[in-house]
């Protein structure tokens, strides 16, 4: 087996584009923003208020709210818990996510 | 169906399905309120729809009990005995003179509330992860074992190419295999506890052959893929700068101490991470349910002290997906009798009392093996950060103990901040209360989750006018 897609045998419908800070990305229907990231090959997209430094999924079940990300301009979204759309505009986010 | 009794169950994992096909097979109205998009919980996660799955089985265990359960709760909801609401994030349980009000967020901005009424409620609600803190385990790339697990059972996601799994505790073995199978290189499973101390409680594992079974599967799978284990190790530190490069394992002597020179480097992308889990009591706390250490005190009917409220499953304590079937099946029956005014009949649920004591007893019995090392404080070091979301460090912990005489989690908290950001202290309060030296209790969250101020100023408005109304009501007869 080479991937998980495979493993379970899925077959979902066509990718579709979303943005991560104005790059454009490939997402399958049902991803959350997290899965759709990591399948682009990124791990964090937030730094901390304190010391700046990056984060990503750490519970991947809503609990720690580390995977934090800017979705359509609304900062503070659980990445882990959030399933994407097309044309979705994802932005890493600093700190608070406010002062972007 | 509106002149039946009814009851709302919170939580659509093995504990809050079984209850709710038990309590509707029996006359009972169900809501079945749950954060996710389907049901199933964290043992049963699907796969989201959109993405369909043709053989979603491949990562699961016991996919016919699913099967089954998930066919019992299609046919009440198309007999209209249940109704499942689903992305409804309970934030709180109020209890009123004769009934609940169930207070949800709905959909994955939480924003929209709604109410639920119902005349009883049942508490399903499951567990989390406990990760205890160590050099590195904020980089990206280190998760816990079961997010990694959420994420590929869910969304069928992995974040890399090489995996280490670490910790302790059973869960480890389905994470490791289940990465293995999905194609990520699981480089080694390590594990803090000797598991063939488990073969010295030769009573435990003979009254539950089928776990025997379930462990050789597993080592039959780490074989196959050549995955490593290592007994009696932990991860001392994650490597990298922007995200995880690799761990450094080490093993541990008897007393739980790191063994001196025994320290090896292994690259990888990805830490899957747990030592164990821990029951998610807000609810019932709020409710004023009586608690025995961390899990939900319930009688042998899984009723809690509080009348009207039951509960099944990992919130009265950690003990497998098998284990909240049985509960939540006895608290299902359970209910349906005393809700339509008549005492129940133990009888009724004979096999599955009979599971239940034996799933106890096996996993007191696992308890005793997996245990996180004894020494793991000696790993955090002044700089490692142990609460991750206000970035309170060890050192910080350390001073406000030592130095300013800090006795417990909530003095440390006041003091460092430590369990005060968003995920208020789940995921630091084991680790705090460690370098403490106390205990680890329940702490009281007024709210299960965040809540906008909005709706929280609304919440009870409605609810207070028709109780007004009744009031006056009742006053003019």
């Amino acid at each position: 087996m080479s991937s998980p897609l495979d493993l379970a045998e899925a077959h979902p419908g066509p990718a579709f584009t979303v943005t991560l800070d104005g790059r454009e990305i490939e997402a399958l229907p049902g991803q959350t923003v997290a899965a759709a990231l990591w399948a682009a090959g990124v791990t964090s997209w937030r730094t901390t208020r304190g010391e700046g430094r990056p984060r990503g999924v750490f519970c991947g079940i809503g609990i720690c709210y580390d995977c934090l990300v800017t979705v359509n301009a609304r900062p503070n979204q659980r990445a882990c818990l959030v399933p994407l759309h097309p044309g979705d505009a994802i932005r890493t986010q600093e700190g608070t996510g406010h002062d972007d | 169906m509106t002149d039946r009794p009814h009851l709302a169950v919170i939580g659509a994992g093995p504990a809050g399905l079984a209850a709710t096909v038990a309590a509707a097979a029996h006359g009972v109205r169900v809501t079945l309120i749950d954060s996710a998009a389907r049901a199933g919980g964290q043992f049963y996660r699907q796969t989201a729809a959109a993405l369909h799955a043709g053989r979603p089985q491949a990562l699961h265990h016991q996919w016919r009990t699913w099967e089954r359960l998930r066919d019992g709760l299609e046919a009440h909801v198309r007999a209209d005995r249940t109704v499942h609401l689903t992305d409804h994030h309970v934030w709180l349980v109020d209890r009123q003179l004769n009934h609940f009000t169930v207070h949800a967020l709905l959909g994955p901005e939480q924003e929209t509330p709604v109410e639920v009424r119902a005349d009883a409620v049942l508490l399903a609600t499951g567990g989390y992860e406990k990760v205890l803190p160590f050099p590195g385990w904020t980089l990206p790339g280190v998760l816990t074992a079961g997010g990694a697990q959420a994420m590929l059972k869910g969304t069928l996601a992995v974040s890399g190419r090489t995996a280490v799994v670490a910790g302790t505790g059973p869960l480890l073995l389905p994470v490791a295999t289940g990465l293995a199978e999905a194609g990520v290189d699981v480089a080694a499973l390590v594990e803090s506890a000797d598991p063939k101390a488990f073969l010295r409680r030769t009573r435990a594992l003979a009254a539950q052959p089928g776990k025997v079974v379930e462990g050789a599967q597993y080592a039959a799978q780490l074989l196959r893929h050549r995955v490593k284990l290592l007994t009696r190790h932990t991860v001392v530190e994650a490597h990298g700068d922007e995200r995880l490069e690799a761990v450094t394992v080490a093993a541990l002597d008897t007393d739980g101490r790191v063994r001196p020179g025994t320290g090896r480097r292994i690259a990888c992308d990805t830490l899957a991470v747990g030592h164990g889990m821990l029951p998610h009591t807000d609810l019932a706390e709020t409710l004023g349910c009586r608690l025995d250490g961390l899990d939900v005190q319930v009688d042998d009917e899984q009723r809690t002290d509080v009348p009207g409220v039951w509960a099944a499953g990992e919130t009265t304590g950690i003990g497998g997906a098998a284990l909240s079937l049985a509960e939540g099946h006895i608290a299902g029956r359970s209910a349906a009798a005393r809700l339509h005014g008549t005492e129940p009949d133990p009888r009724t649920w004979a096999t599955a009392a009979k599971s239940r004591t034996r799933l106890g007893e096996f996993f007191a019995a696992l308890d005793t093996v997996y245990a996180p090392p004894a020494r793991w404080a000696d790993l955090v070091t002044d700089d490692t950060v142990v609460c991750r979301c206000e970035e309170v460090t060890g050192g910080a912990i350390r001073e406000a103990v030592d130095g300013l005489g800090a006795g417990d989690v909530r003095t440390v908290k006041l003091l460092t901040r430590a369990g005060m950001g968003w995920c208020q202290g789940r995921m630091c309060e084991p680790a705090v209360a460690g370098l403490a030296g106390c205990e680890l209790t329940a702490s009281r969250r007024p709210f299960a989750r965040p809540v906008p101020l909005g709706v929280l100023a609304r919440a009870g408005e409605a609810e207070s006018e028709a109780e007004s109304e009744a009031e006056a009501e009742a006053e003019s007869d």
